[in-house]
């Protein structure tokens, strides 16, 4: 990811950070939050310590947690994450509870996106002989099949949000309106996506990715020119709030060396 | 019966050419990093590897040459990024070509789950849509038989071998594990023989004095390997911490062919096994990764 500064009017930050920011306003106080690699280890701290002290933390090496583990996390299985935890068993459990209904939000990231929010982290190309490998699902094919809306949080670069991706290996809304219905999938998809440069949210009639707000720095039409589609533009679109002091505070607390925020 | 061998013999008897291989089943813990490292250093090949999402161990096997197909959810290095060997393989047949076979982390639990249930699959609502069921033969797009509505099979999976690291075993194989566990008991129970790989190995009367705690039957143990610090670089909770800085070296040396030659040589094929490596480390290093404080449980009253 870029990591660029954003000069702000009271305080400086990094794209990640305002995307940790923005990540944690997606997580609702009481919410059960499959909590994904990376940023939204932190999105998951910062989203406790501020609106949402009643959120569940679900990690799906097979750990439940409702405080955020007191070090920086690395990994989800990292040994802080561990002790402390509320229960710490099989990942199927934490699967079975996907399954089951009863997460409300997950999160994960992405190499390539298209206008109806799938995700590619599979192969660029063919499968049978592709021109990149990505490593693939982990649990991100799950939370996007079973979570009951879930965010997506990746950088913003025109070779990664393409028309349509070459793989499905995440599903959004597939062609558009009515598409996860028609497959078998029951619920759930795609609520925002969070990149560098902007948010993204979704007409649910559509099933189509709308531009909600684009970050302090950018504009409409530079977030539309880093776009591989004709990207549609809310009609209450507006600059992404810029994180609090109080937000960086908790970040910078969480991330003192800067490892995934700077 | 004592099960205890060296990891040298663990892995001569119990892992040849052409075997179906666990490992890093507990995610990013518990990795048998030194199975892993002496089965290079055997020059096994022609492995099939299954796993969910194999931080880094997989790739090393990989970039060796010792693996023919790979079954699994992620192949990477969690922390780093994209796993360079991986790549190589996949994109341009270096050392060889491979096959893979894409699973989710839910249907590579589940075709464990079936496969130790004895059961010919289990259905499930996830990757409805997606493009994985055209990358793996395994999967099959049904309705399910109650409810009319649409279902995918996943087949079951009975790998040869689950190779296991656990805090404490019994020389028998009664084997302690805790943390998150991931797939470690949905593999144990899948696989024909298990290895366990332990930090300690303690009475048996310390083991079945909290039978709660342990992950699998002793009956399917084939054998069990002392190796205190097998894990490193990932963490074994109680025993050591995440060695983060291990990865993201491991990251740097790969981008290369050369590279990762040279990061086998001083890695793997220079050491004699995980004592040598474990001096290579240093003193420092491992002092690095040692617990900050102990964080005992509260014993539990198993009487009656």
């Amino acid at each position: 990811m870029p990591r660029l500064w954003i000069m702000g009017t009271e305080m400086d930050y990094t794209p990640q950070e305002i995307m940790v920011a923005a990540a944690a306003r997606e997580i609702r106080d009481g919410e059960i939050v499959f909590t994904g690699m990376r940023l939204p280890l932190i999105a998951f701290a910062l989203a406790k310590q501020m609106h949402a002290p009643n959120a569940v933390g679900l990690f799906e090496c097979g750990l439940v947690r409702d405080t955020p583990a007191p070090e920086l996390l690395y990994t989800m299985a990292d040994p802080p994450n561990i002790a402390g935890a509320l229960w710490a068993t099989r990942m199927i459990n934490m699967m079975g509870l996907l399954q089951r209904g009863a997460v409300d939000l997950g999160f994960i990231g992405g190499a390539e996106l298209d206008r109806f929010g799938n995700l590619n982290t599979s192969y660029l190309g063919n499968p049978e002989s592709p021109k990149t490998k990505l490593p693939g699902s982990g649990g991100a094919a799950d939370i996007a099949s079973l979570s009951r809306r879930f965010v997506v949080i990746m950088a913003h670069e025109k070779r990664r949000l393409v028309e349509r991706v070459d793989y499905i290996t995440s599903p959004g809304f597939g062609d558009g309106q009515g598409w996860r219905e028609r497959v078998g999938l029951r619920h759930g998809g795609p609520s925002a996506i969070i990149t560098t440069l902007c948010v993204l949210g979704f007409e649910a009639a559509m099933g189509e990715a709308v531009l909600r707000s684009y970050h302090p720095g950018q504009s409409v039409a530079s977030v539309r020119a880093e776009t591989g589609w004709d990207l549609r533009v809310a009609e209450d679109v507006r600059e992404t709030a810029s994180p609090t002091a109080e937000e960086l505070t908790i970040i910078r607390r969480y991330d003192p060396q800067g490892f995934w925020t700077r | 019966m004592s099960k205890i061998m060296t990891m040298c013999d663990a892995v001569a008897r119990f892992v040849p050419h052409g075997s179906s291989v666990v490992m890093g089943a507990a995610l990013e813990s518990l990795i048998p990093f030194a199975a892993g490292h002496e089965i290079i250093r055997r020059r096994v090949c022609d492995l099939t590897l299954i796993g969910p999402i194999s931080d880094i161990l997989f790739d090393q096997l990989i970039g060796a040459g010792c693996v023919r197909k790979v079954i699994a959810a992620w192949v990477g290095n969690v922390s780093a990024g994209l796993g360079h060997n991986y790549r190589r393989a996949c994109e341009q047949g270096i050392p060889h070509r491979l096959e893979v076979i894409d699973h989710s982390n839910f249907t590579i639990s589940l075709s464990l789950l079936a496969g130790g249930l004895g059961a010919p699959f289990i259905p499930t609502y996830s990757l409805l849509g997606t493009d994985i069921p055209r990358t793996n033969p395994a999967f099959r797009q049904s309705i399910s038989p109650i409810g009319g509505e649409k279902i995918l099979l996943v087949l079951s999976l009975q790998p040869d071998v689950a190779i296991l690291h656990v805090q404490r075993s019994d020389e028998n194989g009664n084997a302690h594990a805790w943390g998150s566990l991931g797939i470690s008991e949905e593999a144990a129970l899948a696989s024909q023989r298990i290895i366990i790989v332990a930090e300690e190995v303690v009475p048996h009367q310390i083991i079945v004095s909290d039978p709660n705690r342990v992950l699998a039957p002793s009956f399917k143990v084939c054998a069990v390997v002392h190796e205190p610090g097998g894990a490193h670089p990932s963490p074994v909770q109680g025993y050591y911490n995440r060695d983060h800085e291990y990865y993201h070296e491991y990251h740097r040396a790969t981008r290369t062919v050369e590279g990762n030659a040279e990061w086998m040589g001083k890695w793997v094929a220079e050491v004699k096994d995980r004592s040598g490596y474990l001096q290579k480390l240093g003193q420092e290093r491992r002092q690095g990764l040692q617990l900050k404080e102990h964080r005992y449980a509260a014993p539990v009253d198993y009487g009656y």
